[in-house]
């Protein structure tokens, strides 16, 4: 018994002092402002920078490959801080971004056939016709986006199409990049007025396919008092830099395409609270 | 004539990978491309070399002679250990773009099934310390010879059209059960050429 103890503890004390030595012989140099600007990011290590974890942005940053404001999750707050270790100033300016679910089908889009499989939305987008949805660029509903969010902005709603919550979202992105569909997209955090579809076929064809699509007869676009929204390519596009969230063009769409968020936000996170 | 059989066998007949289906994780993991596959294989041909010979040592010289055979496992995962972090703290000094390449891969060969598997077949088949150390090495580059075949095949998997469901990793489980099978061929091989 004693031997056991003293042989693990002798080996143990011996690979440990090797193993010190080699730290010190083979140290490599560490640039110090990178541990500070590691200790000022939020350290949620999201990934949304593009860089691996926050002391990866923080390398980055003090190499002077990534700019001060590098990290969403942080904001103008963190961007003045890091700014600061730097000795540099910031642009803060632009607004806050978060996610928007491009998407208003759900039980009002046809399903092409019942998907039993893994249940994940990527699984289902390897599908044939790229889902179960008629519709390709739909959202499939199966929570792929809810998984990804690290701050847990994002739920399922009751009709199977993921609802954001504008005050947790940081813009970081990684919902965007989740979605097989590309039915996320990030939009100011002010703007009120959605077009909750990306489908580009003529109007017709997404009729048969689905209740709420575009079906691009411009009536949005006549009435728009700033020419923000246009139909492209069979679909509506609202340009946010001219939109004043009037809320013309959702009153006037026929298939209730285009939404206006309510003044009561709070219906957002009532649900959010269920 | 049993060193030959050691290194062929570690080798070709008994490949680490493809016939004990040890070390699989840094398998898949680093053989994206040749260069890094190749870094990594040189990483593990020496770990598993050295750590062969380290563990020999302890094994005959402190756990046989004073009956703590029992602590086999824990004193070979420390050695293990040990020398992973210090080829990980050498590396990053001397090749850092191999470092980097390598990422997580390089320590996880501590936990590679390879190593500790090569030092206890060493121990099980009671080798002596040049057989162990034979072992060792020719279970390195065994591995190595099937990770680097899988990497240039996995480099021109990523060029074909591939159904989009098995992408990524599918087509890259099933290419490597196949040359699992293609190995079996190698059967027998000694059993041929080396006892008429």
């Amino acid at each position: 018994m004693l031997e056991a103890i003293l042989v693990m503890a002798i080996s143990g004390a011996f690979f440990g002092g090797l193993l010190a030595y080699a730290a010190r012989r083979f140290a490599v140099p560490v640039d110090e402002r990178a541990e500070a600007i590691a200790a000022a990011l939020p350290g949620a290590n999201c990934g949304a920078c593009g860089y691996p974890g926050c002391s990866g942005l923080a390398a980055a940053i003090a190499a002077g490959h990534a700019p001060a404001d590098a990290c969403p999750v942080g904001g103008p707050r963190v961007a003045a801080v890091v700014a600061s270790i730097l000795g540099v100033q910031v642009d803060t300016t632009r607004e806050r971004q978060v996610a928007r679910v491009s998407c208003g089908g759900g039980p009002r889009c046809q399903d092409r056939y019942v998907y039993q499989g893994i249940p994940d939305c990527r699984a289902d987008a390897a599908c044939p016709g790229q889902g179960h949805k008629a519709c390709s660029w739909a959202c499939l509903g199966l929570g792929t986006c809810v998984r990804a969010c690290p701050f847990d902005a994002i739920f399922m709603g009751p009709d199977g199409l993921p609802v954001v919550d504008k005050e947790k979202c940081t813009g970081c992105g990684k919902c965007v990049a989740a979605c097989p569909h590309n039915c996320i997209a990030l939009v100011p955090v002010s703007a009120r007025v959605h077009v909750l579809c990306r489908n580009r076929n003529p109007g017709p064809v997404v009729r048969k396919m689905c209740q709420v699509g575009c079906i691009a007869c411009r009536a949005c676009e006549r009435v728009c008092p700033t020419g923000a929204i246009r139909v492209r390519d069979n679909c509506a596009e609202i340009d946010y830099a001219l939109c004043t969230s009037c809320g013309a063009c959702a009153q006037k769409c026929p298939v209730h395409t285009i939404v206006m968020e309510p003044e009561q936000e709070r219906e957002v996170s009532a649900a959010a609270a269920s | 004539m049993k060193l030959a059989a050691i290194l062929i066998g570690g080798i070709l007949v008994n490949n680490f990978v493809l016939a004990r289906f040890l070390g699989l994780c840094p398998f898949f993991g680093v053989s994206r491309q040749v260069e890094t596959a190749l870094g990594m294989s040189m990483a593990v041909v020496f770990v598993m070399t050295l750590a062969s010979f380290i563990t020999w040592l302890v094994q005959n010289l402190v756990l046989v002679p004073l009956h703590l055979e029992y602590l086999q496992t824990a004193a070979f995962i420390l050695v293990i250990a040990a020398l992973v972090q210090f080829v990980e703290t050498v590396l990053r000094k001397t090749a850092p773009n191999l470092y980097t390449a390598l990422g997580i891969y390089l320590p996880l060969i501590t936990t590679n099934c390879a190593v500790l598997g090569v030092a206890l077949l060493s121990v099980q088949q009671r080798y002596g310390l040049v057989e162990a150390v034979l072992n060792g090495m020719a279970g390195g580059v065994g591995w190595s010879l099937a990770i680097l075949l899988f990497a240039g095949i996995r480099e021109r998997l990523a060029l074909s059209d591939i159904p989009p469901a098995m992408r990524g990793w599918p087509i890259a489980f099933i290419s490597a059960s196949l040359m699992a099978i293609a190995f079996f061929g190698f059967q027998g091989l000694f059993k041929e050429f080396f006892l008429r």
